[in-house]
């Protein structure tokens, strides 16, 4: 049997909230050998997030184990166990958990671990060669250090509220909180190039992600115009500097739209005969990309009176055959039933013990030739407790039940 | 950590910073760019708006730290050429069409010949295969079919896409995961293979909890509610978005609003800020923060509170909002702008941004740092993108290349 790429590598991860599963996903989908260390004393409150799949009985509590919110976000097979980090005998075992992983992962302001003594200081006297990886929205260090990492305010402050928007009206937010799933990319990579640099050397690391910088990574273009040319991004609808027609245009039916971009002055040539070379298409005022650009309010609406009597999949079908950018503005149920993400078996059907089958669990955006990823449901709050103390920590049953009692794995 | 590695990057505007995200962890990066400069140097923004190839503001962005060589890979001696640079990779990135590298005999199939060990990462709106395969992919058509696009704006408008063309950046930077993931494959197996980033998929993951998740159990479709993202319930089980995004003295600020007991304490305080400022909190005065929620509030009270909160953010600049949220932990936070952030205290506190000298501007522009601070050493930019051409002698130097050749094969155009 091949091995998997992460195949041997045991990550313990301590991240709760949007970022950090993000992040140690990609391991555990290839072959990471991952334990997650929760508390149904203070829940990760995704596991909270709505929507909830209904309970089977009246009045039952949605508990822990219903959140859509966290299984699709969650698809990363994962062994978990509950830890309750106020009683002493918890941080002992997590620090079993240390001596036994080769990278750990959390998400929390900083001050949490550190108070328990389980900053990288204190992981580095368990297991010097530990990968610690630590994720947050400000970093762990400077005056905002210890402030919470919300999504809602990232996106904000990175820049990424700025930048959808009409000129006449208040920008909008990006669909999501954007840092939470742009960020997070950056601290993966940093895990997998910590990894193979301990493989090279036996050295281990801490890595401090700031979701705030990791986030402004992607902004750098707008910062430099803006340092040269004194120039903030302007809003501007659906509109390009480059190419017209570029837009966003009315089908037929309620709500649905069709984004067109014709980029090149061939595909204009390809775009007039799919709309069949009407005569005001023709005008030497649209033969050139600047022309398009600076008519493009005329254009659109020549567009929109051909678009708004056909279907938007029509509108993409032959634009795309014709060699033109379209494409269906996808809601929900498009995506669901989209040809192109379902040739890739990206919406898989799971059994989830409190949820049923589902189709939504999705495997990372990347195919690799010569390995499968593994998409499972997620793991049940403490759901492998006792087979992880038993198989992986060596204890006893008596001492499991002992500590049970106490409260240690609440 | 990763200077070990050598990476040949052939990639369009789309995905200049997959490569530029692996070399900031050390990889060694060779753009290579057809002779006489890649076509994206032409597409503005310019330093000091001169549209001049070698002052593309999108070039410097996401090439720096990369070393550049011109070569054209569509004539035969170039192919050569760069068969003879694939041996000494370990990976080559792309982000053409799919097939047009294998119309060339340099698709993977083709170069794992060469170099069995060699990775070859595809970064394209759709995929290497499927029925979108040879669809065109410009930045909002791919936006559009990831999702993103239809829960953006304001319900009586069209939906909206970005006014900072990156969405391809999504795919671009798993990409770099692939790539990576890839890596550490081929210490088990001792071969390459092939890495398919996908745009599309990453942006289905961007939305996939809140736009998916209504759907799979409900069947409901999120749609777009303007500066509001969450949906509240109130009283008579009407449905109302309440806004994330405020406008404030000097411009936009974000606020989560979280009206449940849990959050009490927080917005009573508000409460006081605002009364502090004049401001008439109305009916609010004798609401029970402690045990009242969205669902107690009549549509009535609903918009009077938003009305109090405008009137009061109007009062005040974003940087007085940042102070005010960051000593209340609020979940407040300002809408940046460039200037903004290159001013933020958080950031020059520690140290994130780096001067990079422009010898040829006679400058030095301030560029964002790294995405992780390591023990291990700085994981960042260190120095500008090249110029076209800069790397050719270092590098075909080493391919044992005389100096009379290369001089024959710029002539013939082939780099």
């Amino acid at each position: 049997m091949v091995k998997k790429p992460f195949e041997g590598v045991k990550v313990v991860q301590l991240c709760w909230a949007g970022v950090g599963v993000y992040i140690l996903n990609y391991l555990s989908h290839y072959g990471a050998t991952t334990i997650r260390v929760e508390t149904a004393t203070r829940p990760d409150p995704v596991r909270l997030f709505a929507p909830y799949a209904p309970t089977n009985k009246e009045g039952e509590p949605v508990g822990l184990e219903r959140s859509a919110f966290f299984s699709i976000t969650h698809t990363a097979p994962e062994y978990g166990i509950s830890l309750n980090f106020k009683q002493p005998e918890a941080i002992d075992i997590f620090k079993k958990l240390v001596a036994w992983a080769d990278v750990v992962g959390e998400g929390f302001p900083t001050g949490v671990m550190d108070k328990l003594g389980l900053d990288y200081e204190g992981l580095k006297e368990v297991n010097p060669e530990i990968i610690m990886m630590r994720t947050c929205g400000y970093g762990h260090t400077g005056p905002m250090a210890d402030q919470p990492g919300f999504g809602s305010i990232l996106t904000a402050v990175t820049m990424m509220d700025t930048i959808v928007g009409w000129p006449d009206r208040a920008p909008v937010p990006p669909s999501t909180y954007y840092t939470d799933q742009l960020s997070p990319m950056y601290a993966s990579l940093a895990i997998m190039a910590a990894l193979d640099y301990r493989r090279r050397t036996g050295k281990g690391q801490y890595i401090d992600h700031a979701q705030i910088e990791a986030g402004l990574n992607y902004m750098t273009p707008l910062i430099l115009d803006y340092q040269v040319n004194s120039r903030e991004l302007a809003l501007k609808g659906n509109k390009s500097d480059h190419a017209a027609p570029h837009g966003v245009y009315p089908c037929q039916g309620n709500d649905r739209w069709v984004a067109i971009a014709v980029m090149t002055d061939d595909e204009w040539q390809s775009f007039m005969q799919v709309i069949g070379s009407p005569d005001w298409a023709r005008d030497s005022r649209f033969a050139t990309a600047a022309g398009r650009v600076e008519n493009s309010d005329e254009l659109d609406r020549m567009v929109e009176a051909w678009t708004i009597n056909l279907p938007p999949e029509q509108v993409m079908t032959r634009l795309q055959e014709a060699g033109v950018g379209a494409g269906v503005v996808a809601d929900a149920r498009d995506l669901d039933k989209d040809p192109q993400l379902n040739h890739y078996n990206f919406y898989r059907e799971l059994d989830h013990p409190y949820m049923g089958k589902l189709r939504y669990y999705h495997p990372d955006p990347v195919k690799l030739s010569a390995v499968e990823t593994v998409v499972q449901r997620p793991v049940l709050l403490g759901e492998h407790t006792d087979y992880i103390c038993k198989e992986i920590l060596g204890m006893s049953p008596d001492e499991i039940d002992r500590l049970r009692q106490k409260g240690v794995f609440d | 950590m990763l200077s070990c590695y050598r990476i040949l990057d052939l990639t369009d505007e789309k995905a200049f910073i997959c490569g530029r995200a692996l070399s900031d962890f050390g990889a060694e990066v060779i753009k290579i760019e057809k002779p006489g400069g890649d076509p994206a140097r032409l597409k503005g923004p310019f330093y000091k708006d001169i549209a001049d190839p070698e002052k593309n503001l999108i070039w410097f962005a996401f090439n720096s730290n990369k070393k550049g060589i011109t070569l054209d890979i569509e004539t035969a001696r170039g192919q050569e050429i760069f068969k003879k640079l694939v041996k000494t990779a370990d990976v080559v990135l792309e982000s053409f069409a799919p097939g047009y590298l294998d119309s060339l005999g340099l698709g993977y199939e083709d170069l794992s010949k060469i170099n069995p060990r060699i990775i070859v990462t595809s970064i394209t709106g759709f995929g290497q295969e499927g029925p979108y395969r040879d669809y065109k992919d410009p930045d909002i058509v791919v936006r559009a079919l990831g999702g993103l696009i239809y829960t953006a704006g304001y319900e009586d408008r069209p939906p909206l896409t970005t006014s900072y063309v990156h969405t391809h950046c999504l795919g671009a930077m798993s990409g770099a995961v692939g790539t990576m993931i890839a890596l550490s494959h081929r210490v088990h197996t001792g071969k390459g293979q092939h890495v398919d980033a996908i745009t599309q998929q990453a942006l289905d993951i961007v939305c996939s909890a809140e736009i998916e998740g209504p759907y799979a159990l409900f069947g409901e479709i999120p749609t777009r509610h303007g500066r509001a993202r969450a949906a509240v319930t109130l009283k008579d089980g009407s449905v109302f978005y309440n806004p994330l995004l405020w406008q404030c003295k000097d411009g936009y600020i974000a606020l989560n609003l979280l009206l449940n007991p849990a959050s009490a304490k927080n917005n009573l305080s508000i409460m006081q800020y605002i009364k502090k400022d004049g401001i008439d909190i109305g009916s609010f005065e004798h609401w029970e923060w402690e045990t009242k929620s969205w669902e107690d509030m009549t549509l009535e009270q609903a918009e009077e509170l938003m009305d109090i909160l405008g009137k009061f953010f109007m009062n005040h600049t974003k940087d007085e909002l940042l102070v005010l949220a960051t000593e209340n932990r609020f979940q407040l936070g300002p809408c940046n702008n460039a200037g903004d952030v290159l001013k933020y205290p958080q950031l020059q506190a520690r140290g994130f941004w780096k001067e990079i000298e422009h010898p040829e501007l006679g400058t030095s522009l301030k560029y964002p740092g790294g995405a992780v601070v390591t023990t291990q050493g700085y994981c960042g930019i260190r120095h500008r993108a090249p110029l076209i051409g800069e790397h050719n002698d270092e590098i075909y130097q080493e391919l044992v290349m005389s100096g009379d050749e290369l001089k024959v094969l710029k002539e013939q155009g082939v780099i």
